[in-house]
């Protein structure tokens, strides 16, 4: 069984941010590239602005549906508050890609509870490799918010046991089928994601 | 749509345990479903809906699509009625006889328990009515069994006669996993025959079916001994086998990929005879089952004694690897695995708000107004979340109508302290049409005090916004005849002037018909009218802003509970022999705001006012 290599990703995020979409495309990259996949989503009430967490397991075999925590190699965090919520499922050495936007809760408006200052510093001070960036700054450049999705996945694209050129024409295809007036702009994205992970994992190495 | 609608024979896709189990069933040849919306069993007649050649419905109640589905199976059809774990308690008096008739066409009985509690009022085992109802139970594992479990439970109803509980858990309904499909088995439909001896359920009748549903379960345990859904994977390390089954199989053979195992997919009647024989061949055995111990005392009861079960893993929640490693590394002897590399982060909760301009904030801000002179019985969906902030203005929750009848006991077992309180229940449109409406004949026979605010949203909001007989559309979203709320109530026999419609978009109305309805020692209904927004009904209009020289900082908008409203700023009012007031300044997201309007109400210096007037303003 020793050869039975299981890759886990932990999406997470706020119902509505694409999170599950996002799950679903590299649930079909791995297929696309012959492995055993399931995709776990237990949003329960999230589409009422709760959490939403999906668990992508792929390799030879998989059994469990659910990444153990301690075990996940990337997890990619669409608001930065949500990144950390979940740091503890990764493993030693795996990576938090965070997108660095705050969106706060109702119950932290109103005052019943804060919004910590600065969720990557917390993470990184629990010893955990954070690659950080403004996805949204970069999706409003582009002209179109939705595209936080495509630039989140192209900023993992170089931590996957595959390709990023299998996982950009796994996006790219959707677009082509539907609306190829969209291919351009989301292949910008995903190579804007690209950089910006290869750019914080830079800034992170001189820094320290 | 689902691409296994339209999928090939053969073809491998990637879906979920509801997306299976529809296709399995109209491969199956199944002609008749139907179900009543429940988390995580919802998709299943969504997924259904969209074949072709065979009759889906949204029925009103579980009981009522157990109901369908027996019609149609004496009449010869295959038939399929799916539900959550406490609809089948809903379910269970037809059920509990339909046993007795056994079917002519399949009948499958799909029932998904929310293991983990996270979208229910409690966790149960439905594997209990297996045993409860003398019927066979098959648990499915991941989707490809889901799909193909299905198809046998036709087979195996029409063998055996009898109803088939094909039993689910949320990491079956919503876990994605490869399934290869297969073709459609098409069946004609024989058409009802006349037979009273065995469809009158009768003392007579039912004392002449008994014995053959003892010997029908006596035939059914040797099936599940000689069933190829039970195997044995004999592993290469001894020192622990595990018994199991559904979603627990996969996290054991996650966790312990050398152990010897005996998989359960046909869990009812047990196989005692397989498991004997399999416990010979391991040093100790774990029965690993989501959630109650029922194959581990079966065990014991039938001599296993030195096995483990439930003294070593919990009785609740899942069994995942993060569960089982460090309790069978105990069992073992061994080290405990390492705890997680990095500490635990707790950021701040994120519970589930109400949406932008939900009718529901309305009814609640009202309500939290009225706090002190009302007790509120609650039901459930959307508006079960009134219990919480800011409004704090829902009392009970028990099970799906239970509002007016919990009212009514309220309304009759008062004290010195809540002699003078108002007694309110509050209940959805669609929950009303499940089980409400006969609590609310109920108060009205009794001559309960009671006042029934009736939230009709036009939705069953909380799973999806699935229609019912009060949207005017059906499953497929065709026209559908569609009941008149205010009718239905004065039927009921609720005096016609103590029945309100409201719009609660306007809280001054909305406020003075709670407060009026509530001083009247009678029945009486609310009915509000506004559309989940959500909904295809629901038309939004133009936002609000908070002009921010005007807002004093009362912070009575927030309030209302709308997430698009939040606080831009905070002070301290101090006046002279008062105490300090905190302030929050307010400001409205116009990207979420829809322009309901409800917050301008709650506004006392007209701080809020259309986002256009803003902008005009500046100009």
């Amino acid at each position: 069984m020793s050869d039975n290599i299981i890759t886990n990703i932990l999406v997470c995020g706020i119902g509505g941010q694409g999170v599950m979409t996002a799950a679903e495309i590299l649930a079909q990259t791995a297929i696309a590239k012959g492995c055993d996949v399931k995709k776990s989503e237990v949003a329960g009430m999230a589409q009422r602005g709760g959490v939403v967490t999906s668990h992508v397991r792929f390799g030879k075999k998989v059994w469990s549906p659910v990444i153990t925590p301690g075990t996940a190699d990337i997890l990619v965090g669409f608001e930065v508050a949500e990144g950390s919520r979940w740091a503890d499922m990764l493993r030693p050495g795996g990576i938090a890609m965070v997108n660095t936007i705050r969106l706060t809760p109702p119950v932290v408006s109103v005052g019943l509870f804060k919004y910590p200052d600065d969720p990557v510093a917390q993470m990184r001070a629990a010893g955990v490799t954070v690659y950080d960036f403004d996805a949204g700054a970069i999706a409003r450049d582009l002209g179109d918010l939705r595209l936080i999705n495509t630039i989140m996945l192209g900023a993992i694209a170089d931590y996957l046991p595959f390709p990023a050129a299998d996982l950009e024409e796994q996006i790219v295809g959707r677009f082509r089928a539907r609306k190829p007036a969209m291919v351009e702009v989301n292949q910008k994205a995903f190579a804007l994601g690209r950089d910006a992970a290869r750019q914080s994992q830079q800034a992170l190495a001189v820094n320290g | 749509m689902s691409a296994a609608v339209q999928a090939q024979a053969a073809t491998r896709l990637l879906l979920s345990g509801n997306e299976a189990i529809a296709r399995g069933v109209w491969e199956a040849g199944c002609k008749v479903a139907a179900a009543y919306p429940g988390t995580p069993s919802t998709e299943i007649l969504e997924n259904i809906a969209q074949y072709p050649d065979l009759y889906a419905e949204w029925s009103v109640n579980e009981k009522v699509s157990m109901e369908v589905a027996i019609g149609a199976s004496m009449s010869g059809a295959r038939s399929f009625c799916a539900m959550k774990h406490v609809g089948m308690n809903v379910a269970s008096d037809a059920f509990m006889t339909l046993t007795l008739a056994g079917v002519v066409g399949g009948l499958v009985v799909a029932v998904a328990d929310d293991v983990g509690l996270s979208s229910s009022q409690n966790e149960q085992d439905s594997r209990f009515w297996g045993r409860f109802a003398h019927v066979p139970v098959l648990e499915p594992a991941d989707s490809q069994e889901a799909y193909e479990m299905v198809k046998q439970a036709f087979d195996l109803s029409e063998e055996f006669n009898t109803p088939v509980i094909l039993r689910l858990t949320t990491r079956i309904c919503h876990v994605k996993a490869l399934v290869t499909v297969g073709e459609r088995d098409d069946r004609a439909i024989s058409g009802f025959k006349i037979d009273a001896k065995r469809w009158v359920l009768t003392p007579a009748n039912a004392k002449v079916a008994l014995p053959r549903q003892i010997a029908r379960e006596d035939a059914l345990r040797q099936a599940a001994e000689k069933s190829a859904l039970n195997l044995i994977d004999p592993g290469s390390d001894r020192r622990v086998g595990f018994v199991t089954s559904g979603p627990a199989f996969m996290h054991v053979r996650d966790s312990f990929p050398d152990a010897p195992v005996l998989k359960l997919g046909f869990t009812y009647p047990l196989p005692v005879e397989t498991i004997k024989a399999f416990r010979a061949q391991v040093d100790v055995l774990v029965v690993a089952e989501e959630t109650e111990p029922l194959m581990e005392n079966e065990l014991k009861a039938a001599g296993l004694a030195d096995i483990h079960g439930k003294d070593i893993l919990p009785r609740l929640g899942e069994l995942t690897p993060n569960v089982l490693l460090p309790v069978i590394a105990k069992l073992l002897g061994e080290a405990p695995p390492p705890p997680a590399a990095y500490a635990k982060i707790d950021p701040f909760p994120r519970p589930p708000t109400m949406c932008p301009a939900c009718p529901h904030m309305g009814v609640y801000y009202t309500l939290s107004r009225l706090r002190k002179r009302v007790q509120i019985s609650g039901d459930i969906g959307c508006y079960t979340l009134g219990a919480g902030h800011p409004w704090n203005a829902l009392d009970t929750t028990i099970s799906m109508g239970a509002s007016m009848g919990i009212a009514l006991g309220m309304d009759k077992a008062r004290s010195e302290d809540t002699k003078d309180k108002a007694v309110v229940s509050v209940i959805g449109d669609s929950t009303f049409l499940h089980m409400g409406m006969q609590g609310l004949l109920n108060i009205v026979y009794n001559r309960g005090n009671v006042t029934t605010l009736l939230l009709d949203n036009r939705s069953t909001g909380m799973t999806g916004g699935q229609n019912h007989a009060g949207t005017g559309k059906g499953l497929h979203g065709e026209d559908a005849p569609r009941i008149d709320f205010a009718k239905l109530c004065e039927a009921l026999g609720v005096k016609p002037e103590r029945i309100k419609k409201v719009d609660p978009y306007k809280l001054p109305t909305l406020f003075k018909a709670i407060k009026d309805e509530i001083e009247v020692k009678e029945p009486s209904v609310i009915i509000t009218d506004r559309p989940c927004v959500l909904s295809e009904f629901y038309d939004g209009f133009k936002p609000y802003a908070v002009v921010d020289k005007d807002c004093n900082g009362c912070s009575n908008c927030l309030n209302v509970g709308c997430p698009a409203i939040t606080v831009s700023r905070t002070g301290i009012r101090q006046r002279p022999g008062m105490p300090d007031v905190e302030l929050k300044f307010t400001t409205i997201d116009t990207a979420m705001c829809t322009g309901c309007h409800m917050c301008v109400d709650s506004c006392g210096p007209k701080a809020i006012v259309p986002l256009h007037a803003l902008t005009e303003a500046a100009q």
